[in-house]
């Protein structure tokens, strides 16, 4: 589950807003928390490909330690693995990150800037009933 | 299934919350993502199969329209409805919008739900790339604390 507050500066409204994913999605999240995966993310978005001692190279961690880094990614859907002899090739597969975020990315915006609009009218509205009854 | 939702509290009365939400008056004073863009056209028929559509501008200059159908229409409680872009958008397939709405102290609670389509998502699927996602992601997992 992600959650993200915002206040809104103009409107008096309490403004929170959470975004809800699939499991899949929740899988993804949870892998990329970790600095070391992302830092796994960012060599292969760079080399586009990678073996695994190329990808544990950088890191002051074990061998065991840099393969169960990459299970996570693999079930998160983020990588894939071939072996090759004895050579096991890593690659990047960044379309589950990819079309969750542009598809949210789009409606967020589209509709928190709509919704801010639709509590000021109905603000003014119940300000100027309010008037009358009184 | 991608989701989207957002929860906020208005100073206002279920009631005039509904109005807004489900009459073309109400509609033409707030869809759209540009402040200061108007709606160019709004209508509504909300009831359960009644239909909406909503035409708008962006600052861009470009013309959008939304539109779809109510599939439920619970008054002062619950809307949900069919989305679709009928012009300008770049997401050809239909989506679902749920909102409920709940008294509060001060007014109502809006819960707004839009929510990818399993076809739809298959399709994103199916598009590659990578541009720009880690930037994305950067600022979404900024917001995680």
């Amino acid at each position: 589950m992600h959650r993200r507050r915002l206040t809104s500066p103009g409107t008096a409204t309490i403004l929170s807003y959470m975004v809800n994913q699939s499991e899949r999605l929740d899988r993804v999240f949870a892998a990329l928390v970790d600095p070391t995966r992302r830092a796994i993310l960012v060599k292969l978005e760079r080399k586009g490909a990678a073996s695994v001692s190329e990808i544990a190279e950088p890191f002051a961690i074990k061998l065991p330690a840099v393969m169960k880094h990459l299970d996570v990614l693999d079930d998160a859907g983020l990588i894939t693995r071939s072996k090759a002899g004895r050579t096991v090739t890593v690659r990047l597969r960044p379309q589950p990150m990819r079309e969750a975020m542009e598809w949210l990315g789009r409606y967020e915006r589209f509709w928190s800037a709509g919704l801010d609009r639709l509590a000021a009218y109905a603000e003014a509205r119940e300000a100027s009933t309010k008037d009358k009854e009184s | 299934m991608t989701s989207l939702t957002l929860v906020r509290r208005v100073r206002a009365r279920p009631s005039i919350v509904f109005e807004a939400m489900t009459t073309a008056e109400g509609i033409a004073h707030w869809w759209g993502p540009d402040q200061g863009e108007p709606v160019l056209h709004a209508e509504a028929d909300p009831r359960p199969g009644g239909t909406y559509r909503v035409r708008f501008r962006t600052h861009d200059g470009a013309e959008h329209e939304s539109s779809g159908e109510f599939l439920e229409v619970t008054p002062l409680t619950r809307i949900v409805m069919s989305w679709r872009w009928t012009l300008g958008g770049a997401d050809p397939g239909i989506s679902r919008v749920e909102i409920v709405l709940r008294p509060v102290p001060e007014g109502t609670e809006i819960t707004f739900t839009h929510a990818q389509l399993a076809d739809e998502e298959s399709r994103h699927s199916h598009e590659g790339g990578w541009n720009g996602a880690f930037d994305k992601l950067e600022a979404y997992l900024g917001g995680r604390a």
